[in-house]
């Protein structure tokens, strides 16, 4: 990495070779799809990988400090259907979303600090948290798979906001990506991710208060989560839980993953995020212009990540120095 | 003499016979067979999940019917999961209680397909509601799926018109359920007698409502003059429609989805212009089919697996111009009237 802060082609990582496929599908797709080169389809790619990208984005943050967090994408949709509901059964707006936003926090803040108190493992802290929300909203609060935004409510009115004819989320993704980006590079606190991440028992040996920052990660995942759910319903005009069982999940973390961000903690930042959205986003769409059944399309999305994946192995070699211990 | 005597036994007889008739009709076998046929019989629902209209509805008029005639009726809530689905007919098929009927609501042709044959096995009458699956069940109540998209395609021609670009553009499920699958062969079918219309996309939505949104963008923006779409589900088509008026293509894409015929998914959205045409399934006689066939396995005396009878509902494509206050079914007024209880 130079400077400018762009991929030094010279030493190709996996955030490189990501970034290439990505800028030779576009130029495959630009050249020999009619109307893959439009505003209108450049605008929809990027709006298509916004949802998914702002989850990305939290999930990132904790991945740098070495954890990931299974519970995002039920935090996501429970949430805002716990809202919406409470929103169709007559509670006033402010008084819900307090409920809400508080339910949201705690599931982060409990997420963090079993994982920093109670030294159990992220992955099943998380993973048990997720079900349990879903379980917990899904039976006692809510009647319905598909729970509708009511008529003339703001979050409605959010999803027809267009500034230069670009949908809302869009902006919500650029915002969010500077803001983390800011966060992460220029806070004491973002700095200190890398370092926790990097090798948390150095980071509290020199004092860094490597606990406390570990629950404000889940707690900020919790919020983006919160964030993406209220996005989503407010373009579909409903949120449908159903989604909490599809792959968006593993989605999100491939996102993170293929862009760089390793597993193991201590390394990537939001353009490795943006990467990873923009191939999937692009890959996406060309093969619905293609118009390829979904089958092949999950085929192919796997095939060239497995690829990338071993190219990145090829050039950059795994050995003792690279390698961290709880690499997964 | 002998005579008269005759004559006057046949009068007394006929006295005693035409007294009695009264008490001849309090004998009738009919609900004594019927209480010793049904009372006490199991029925056990297992939807895909129960968390949507279909099954929510279905499970209201099955327990109404199972309870008055005193059987026990239960559910089980696989929440879209296939695995657990199949656990919950195992451990039903396997429990002490085990039903005496069992309606499954198959995800795809054969997952459940063994499973099946076993609760059949086991004396367990197998009713199949809504998806067809590869297996001779003891009834498979539902629609007719390609009969479905027939509808589906016919209202889709009717809403381009014959001035139209008489481009249609479909958004399929995926390619396992039969539902899907069968749909598409019923909308190709009705298509090849109308050689001008042509189908310029297919993606598929994966019953997701965020992907059905993202592919008929892309849809419309590859053919901005596509006049007609066809959502294969409307639990997905809330994301298509979404696409739609982000084109700001109201009123000139004619949306065309299926569903259970529910107030809010679908004569809502009839109503407000947000569906063009949807081909509803009557819930309630659906429901109704399902009840009469429960009645008549329990009382044929015949082994589970013995007949194979195929109960397909009336379907309708309905628009707005033919909705009446009693196209749709509330489920709203059925849960209400379920907590009242």
């Amino acid at each position: 990495m130079n400077a400018i802060g762009w991929p030094n082609w010279r030493r190709l990582n996996q955030e490189g070779i990501v970034f290439a496929i990505a800028i030779l599908l576009f130029a495959a797709a630009a050249l020999s799809l009619p109307g893959f080169l439009t505003a209108d389809n450049l605008v929809a790619i990027v709006r298509s990988v916004s949802v998914l990208g702002i989850l990305a984005l939290g999930m990132a943050v904790v991945i740098i400090g070495r954890g990931i967090d299974l519970s995002a994408v039920a935090i996501m949709a429970m949430s805002v259907a716990w809202y919406l509901q409470l929103l169709n059964t007559g509670t006033s707006d402010g008084l819900a979303f307090a409920y809400v936003l508080a339910g949201v926090l705690a599931i982060g803040l409990l997420n963090g600090f079993l994982v920093a108190y109670a030294d159990v493992p992220a992955i099943f802290v998380t993973l048990a948290s997720g079900s349990f929300v879903f379980g917990y909203v899904r039976s006692q609060l809510i009647t319905q798979d598909a729970v509708p935004v009511p008529q003339g409510h703001w979050v409605e009115l959010l999803g027809g906001v267009r500034f230069l004819d670009i949908p809302v989320e869009v902006f919500v993704f650029a915002g969010l990506a500077f803001l983390v980006f800011l966060f992460l590079r220029y806070t004491k606190w973002g700095r200190f991710i890398y370092f926790a991440g990097d090798n948390p028992v150095a980071a509290r040996n020199i004092g860094i208060p490597v606990r406390p920052m570990l629950v404000l990660r889940y707690a900020l995942s919790a919020v983006v989560a919160l964030i993406a759910g209220l996005l989503t319903a407010a373009s579909l005009h409903s949120i449908n839980t159903r989604v909490v069982n599809s792959t968006l999940l593993y989605d999100i973390v491939l996102v993170a993953v293929i862009g760089g961000i390793g597993l193991s903690g201590g390394r990537g930042g939001v353009r490795n995020v943006l990467v990873g959205a923009a191939l999937i986003g692009i890959l996406l769409n060309a093969m619905t212009i293609i118009d390829i059944p979904l089958l092949y399309q999950n085929l192919i999305k796997a095939a060239i990540l497995l690829g990338a994946i071993i190219v990145d192995g090829i050039i950059n070699p795994r050995d003792e120095q690279t390698a961290q211990q709880g690499d997964i | 003499m002998r005579l008269l005597r005759t004559l006057m036994a046949a009068a007394t007889a006929l006295a005693v016979t035409a007294f009695a008739a009264p008490s001849f009709a309090a004998d009738d076998p009919g609900p004594a067979a019927y209480a010793k046929a049904l009372n006490g019989k199991r029925v056990m629902l297992v939807p895909l999940a129960m968390g949507f209209d279909l099954a929510q509805g279905w499970a209201h008029y099955l327990k109404k019917e199972v309870e008055a005639w005193g059987g026990t009726f239960e559910t089980r809530d696989p929440n879209w999961v296939v695995d657990a689905g199949a656990q919950a007919i195992t451990d039903a098929i396997a429990s002490d209680t085990r039903p005496d009927v069992l309606i499954i609501h198959a995800p795809d042709l054969n997952s459940y397909s063994k499973l099946m044959k076993k609760a059949q096995a086991a004396g367990t009458y197998v009713i199949l509601v809504d998806n067809p699956a590869n297996f001779p069940a003891d009834a498979f109540v539902g629609s007719d799926w390609d009969k479905l998209g027939q509808l589906e395609a016919e209202a889709a021609i009717k809403g381009c018109g014959e001035n139209s670009s008489k481009k249609i553009g479909l958004v399929q499920g995926d390619q396992a359920n039969s539902s899907s699958l069968y749909q598409y062969a019923g909308i190709m079918k009705v298509l090849e007698k109308h050689p001008d219309f042509q189908v310029v996309a297919k993606p598929d939505s994966n019953w997701d409502a965020t992907t059905s949104r993202n592919v008929t963008t892309t849809m419309l923006q590859q053919h901005p003059d596509i006049c007609s779409i066809i959502d294969f589900w409307d639990g997905d088509a809330t994301g298509a429609s979404a696409a739609i008026r982000d084109a700001k293509l109201d009123g000139k894409v004619f949306l065309v989805t299926t569903g259970g015929g529910e107030k809010a998914a679908d004569c809502d959205k009839l109503n407000d212009g947000t569906y063009g045409a949807v081909v509803m399934t009557d819930l309630a006689r659906q429901s109704g089919d399902m009840n009469a066939i429960i009645k008549f396995l329990l009382q044929s005396g015949q082994p589970a697996g013995t007949s194979h009878t195929y109960i397909y509902t009336l379907e309708k494509a309905t628009t707005k111009a033919d909705l009446k206050p009693d196209s749709c079914w509330d489920l709203k007024a059925l849960q209400a009237e379920a907590a009242a209880k």
